[in-house]
């Protein structure tokens, strides 16, 4: 069964108790000097974005099909059943296509570092493996941030918005976008008030459909290819074939000369 | 009488070389982030959008032209292709060292050789620059081979050109292309002006474009430094390919825009837009105009300059795509640093500089004043097939 986190932001109270557990899950420091920084970066993996009295937690959505997995060419990245989108350092060569790729802006590189590795929330990919809840979701005092199956957490989340409609946004956030994304928002307002865009398209789609042509080129492309360079110097043998008959017949000869 | 101007060049070389190397140190010392202005907002710079996709496509004479002469057969541009094959092979080798510098993790450049992953349009780019490169090693070597007097090896490269060159075309059509499907994964952070599904078609498309001019470019250059150079009449020949691939460009970059609704974004100037203009202006319009006028498409200074259009107008074309287009989504200007700019512009004086030796010392140039015609027919990237002699003999 494919895991999801349901963030719901009416019910966090922006006690940033997130950031501290996945800053220590991810062996990362944490002060308050980092805390007020409210951006994804190397030295931060989730936040809480204020915007007025509203909060919105930022994090890794962990798509179910995940434009960063499909455009890393080493496969360091990879989506699991689980539902977690990890990244295998030892495999990543530093292009850093996974950056350009996400829609979300979740990966973070370690500029600082010689040899960089690229940071970004892994739903907490072993503790989920063992059957264990996120880190975020154990910290968090008021059940903002819930952790479980995405299908019940989907349904959870729509009831959530029937019995108050008044209090929310009537859009589950992650159900739809990019195809679905394991980590779901709930918010009384507009997700783009936290930077939050709504592209709808399945990225890797895009990408794949100029791939599944290579096939084809290079079948059809070397087909036409070799025969046009049969035909073009087939030309050739068969004058250069006759041209040496020409010294024994003079009617090829006249022939030749006549066109 | 041109002594002061070589040493007033030598001078910039050797200043651009040693940033370059000081830079170089810096980069593998220090790490990308002190060394380049390169961000989580913006992840590929300079070295992505000049090195990389500049690099590949001012390579792209290589294929075109032998496929021109092997599988089309059309005799009399033979001595277009060493100087081509040649640019190619530079070309890659300099996107390698290029890649050397922008990977966070260089000494695994090779990963994607082992660790595959198909549906990565990366993936596809890693495989077509390793086989590339190979098979633009094997066109050259007759260069080296002949200079070596190495018979055997000549007859075994001469047994394979062909699978070569048809392998050669179809890796080079496959990266062309590919290197613009890398921004089809991002259609809400490229700008609409340069976001379209057909940017692979459009990558191809210019690449070839490119090459030729590169192609007229070298020829000019060649000619100023060692006397070495094409003929004219083959200039020409290359130049009316020019016009009629530019001309086919600017209408299918037109009709995307059109058909994408996003002419309109030319009514209203700005960043985006007046750099657009720059590109199609430089390296489409101008050009065509002046290509369109007989006396200018029929003098070597007019197609020199034409040449030099082309392939800065598709230099701003990339690094738009590359850069300009991504800046407001990213919310940033980028502006590269030192480092950056000087490790590009030592990459590129190393181009200009191994291209002159090997055109100096290796037989790249047919002789001056020697007809291209009579230039040893068929031994520019290996020995002649015989029926290609009897073609010529019959004729002559």
């Amino acid at each position: 069964m494919s895991k999801g986190i349901l963030y719901d932001a009416t019910l966090c109270i922006g006690c940033r108790l997130c950031e501290k557990a996945c800053a220590e899950r991810n062996k990362l420091a944490y002060d308050d000097a980092i805390a007020s920084r409210e951006t994804l970066s190397e030295h931060k993996l989730t936040t809480i974005v204020t915007r007025g009295d509203k909060f919105m937690r930022r994090l890794c959505m962990n798509c179910q099909d995940p434009a960063c997995a499909s455009v890393c060419p080493v496969a360091a990245l990879r989506k699991t059943d689980m539902g977690p989108v990890t990244y295998d350092e030892s495999r990543c060569m530093g292009c850093r296509y996974c950056m350009l790729a996400c829609p979300f802006g979740v990966p973070k590189y370690e500029w600082s570092k010689l040899l960089p590795r690229v940071r970004k929330c892994d739903m907490c990919a072993d503790r989920v493996a063992a059957g264990r809840q996120t880190a975020c979701a154990e910290a968090c005092p008021t059940g903002a941030t819930k952790f479980g199956d995405r299908d019940d957490l989907i349904a959870e989340a729509k009831e959530r918005i029937a019995k108050a409609p008044e209090q929310y946004l009537n859009h589950l956030y992650g159900l739809e976008e990019v195809g679905g994304t394991s980590t779901l928002l709930l918010s009384s307002v507009p997700f783009d008030t936290f930077g939050l865009r709504t592209p709808s398209e399945r990225l890797p789609m895009l990408t794949y459909r100029a791939l599944s042509h290579i096939p084809d080129i290079v079948s059809l492309g070397g087909v036409l290819l070799g025969g046009v360079w049969w035909i073009t110097h087939r030309r050739l043998e068969v004058a250069a074939a006759e041209g040496q008959n020409q010294r024994g017949k003079k009617e090829n000869n006249e022939e030749d000369e006549s066109q | 009488m041109s002594l002061p101007k070589m040493t007033f060049w030598k001078t910039i070389m050797v200043v651009v070389f040693v940033a370059g190397a000081y830079a170089t140190f810096l980069r593998f010392t220090r790490g990308l982030g002190a060394t380049t202005n390169l961000s989580d907002q913006f992840p590929w710079g300079l070295w992505i959008g000049f090195d990389v996709l500049c690099g590949v496509m001012m390579a792209a004479g290589g294929f075109a032209l032998t496929a021109t002469v092997y599988i089309f057969n059309l005799e009399r541009f033979r001595p277009i292709i060493r100087p081509a094959v040649l640019t190619a092979f530079l070309g890659y080798c300099l996107v390698v060292v290029a890649l050397l510098y922008d990977l966070g993790r260089p000494y695994r450049i090779w990963h994607p050789l082992v660790m595959w992953n198909p549906t990565s349009v990366m993936f596809e780019v890693g495989w077509c620059v390793t086989l590339y490169t190979t098979v633009l090693a094997l066109e050259f070597a007759p260069i080296v081979f002949e200079r070596l007097r190495l018979e055997k090896a000549l007859r075994v490269q001469h047994a394979i050109v062909i699978p070569l060159v048809i392998a050669g075309v179809l890796l080079s059509t496959l990266h062309q292309s590919s290197l613009g499907s890398l921004y089809l994964i991002v259609p809400e952070k490229l700008h609409p002006l340069w976001y379209t599904p057909l940017l692979p078609v459009f990558f191809f498309l210019s690449a070839i474009c490119v090459g030729l001019a590169m192609t007229i470019f070298e020829s000019h250059m060649s000619s100023k430094a060692f006397g070495k150079q094409l003929e004219l009449p083959l200039l020409i020949s290359l130049g009316r390919v020019l016009l009629v691939g530019l001309a086919v460009y600017a209408v299918l970059r037109f009709q995307d825009l059109y058909h994408r609704g996003a002419l309109s974004y030319l009514r209203h100037l700005g960043y985006e837009t007046d750099l657009f203009y720059v590109e199609v202006g430089v390296g489409l319009l101008l050009p065509i105009a002046l290509l369109l006028n007989r006396r200018v498409r029929e003098s070597a200074g007019g197609l020199y300059v034409i040449a030099v259009l082309v392939v800065l107008g598709f230099i701003t074309n990339r690094l738009n795509v590359s850069i300009t287009g991504m800046e407001a989504s990213a919310g940033l200007h980028y502006i590269p640093k030192w480092t950056e700019v000087a490790v590009t512009g030592s990459i590129v004086v190393a181009g200009f500089v191994i291209f002159a030796l090997a055109a100096k010392y290796l037989p790249i140039f047919p002789e001056a004043k020697v007809p291209a015609r009579l230039f040893p027919q068929g031994t520019l990237i290996g020995p002649s097939p015989p029926q290609v002699e009897l073609a010529f003999s019959r004729k002559v």
